[in-house]
């Protein structure tokens, strides 16, 4: 009884620096004016949603998001923002403009509305959640899954994955063209 | 018992929010970029969050679904950003309004 308090304790601990890791870290993203610390703390919204998801028992999730997210698509961002070269751009600047508050109006609406419609569900369908086996979100009871049941969804990825490479690669390569040849925009 | 899926659908109802905030204020393109990955990853942790409550492994594997789509829309995003910057289009929203090139 002892040990399972402490391990309820434990585990809302955990869950709450986490989820205000992940929201403080959503808002510095988007409030940063250098494009370079934006990345940086999108960095640590990825590794606190993987603690997320590790509390929701999906193990395998986690660590492709770390893997796929915080490593290969970090890692371009901040080689692209390195190429281009940072431009700082303060977002709050030359006082509220009416697209800012019309922007901030409309991201409050979609947040109230999100939340009411948990609130009004929460009192019935969402208060008991089912019981879960023990190889839950293991990467075999995932890998089975994508096998069997979702094998269209896996290969379609696959066929994503690589016309998106191939669009990279295309939009990426150099202009054969000189440079003054180039229409100018 | 641990936290309950309503404080984890809120978790991710406002990283939603936050990043269609940034979509909508921010005039960089790859702060765009940025702010769409918290959306899908909002949504990626409402699906997961399912999965866990229903327990049906589906979720995930939706979830892993949309990782790659992200990583593919990324590779697609930048690629798109390092071609204007070379053609020496300036980079912001607000002026990249014609399709015309």
């Amino acid at each position: 009884m002892i040990v399972a308090t402490v391990g309820n304790v434990l585990v809302w601990a955990v869950w709450i620096v986490a989820a205000f890791a992940c929201l403080g870290s959503g808002v510095a993203v988007v409030s940063f004016s250098n494009p370079f610390y934006s990345a940086l703390a999108l960095i640590g919204n990825l590794g606190s949603l993987a603690v997320l998801y590790l509390l929701l028992s999906s193990e395998f999730v986690a660590a492709a998001q770390v893997l796929v997210y915080a490593g290969a698509v970090m890692v371009m961002f901040l080689f692209v923002i390195a190429y281009i070269g940072p431009r700082t751009e303060s977002p709050w600047a030359g006082g509220p403009s009416w697209q800012a508050v019309g922007a901030v109006l409309a991201a409050s609406a979609l947040l109230v509305e999100i939340i009411v419609v948990i609130g009004l569900k929460a009192g019935g369908r969402l208060a008991h959640s089912h019981h879960i086996g023990g190889s839950f979100g293991s990467p075999s009871y995932v890998g089975r899954l994508f096998l069997s049941d979702h094998l269209l969804a896996f290969e379609i990825t696959s066929i994503v994955l690589l016309v998106a490479a191939i669009g990279g690669v295309i939009l990426g390569a150099h202009s054969r063209r000189a440079t003054d040849e180039v229409p100018p925009l | 018992m641990g936290p309950g899926t309503a404080w984890y659908l809120s978790v991710a109802g406002f990283l939603f929010a936050v990043g269609s905030l940034g979509v909508l204020i921010r005039r960089n393109p790859l702060i765009v970029l940025l702010s769409l990955e918290i959306m899908l990853n909002g949504a990626n942790l409402a699906l997961i969050t399912f999965a866990r409550h229903l327990d049906s492994g589906d979720g995930q594997i939706f979830a892993l679904a949309v990782m790659a789509v992200a990583a593919s829309e990324v590779v697609v995003g930048l690629g798109l950003i390092v071609a204007l910057n070379r053609k020496r289009v300036p980079l912001d929203v607000d002026r990249l309004s014609s399709l015309r090139g």
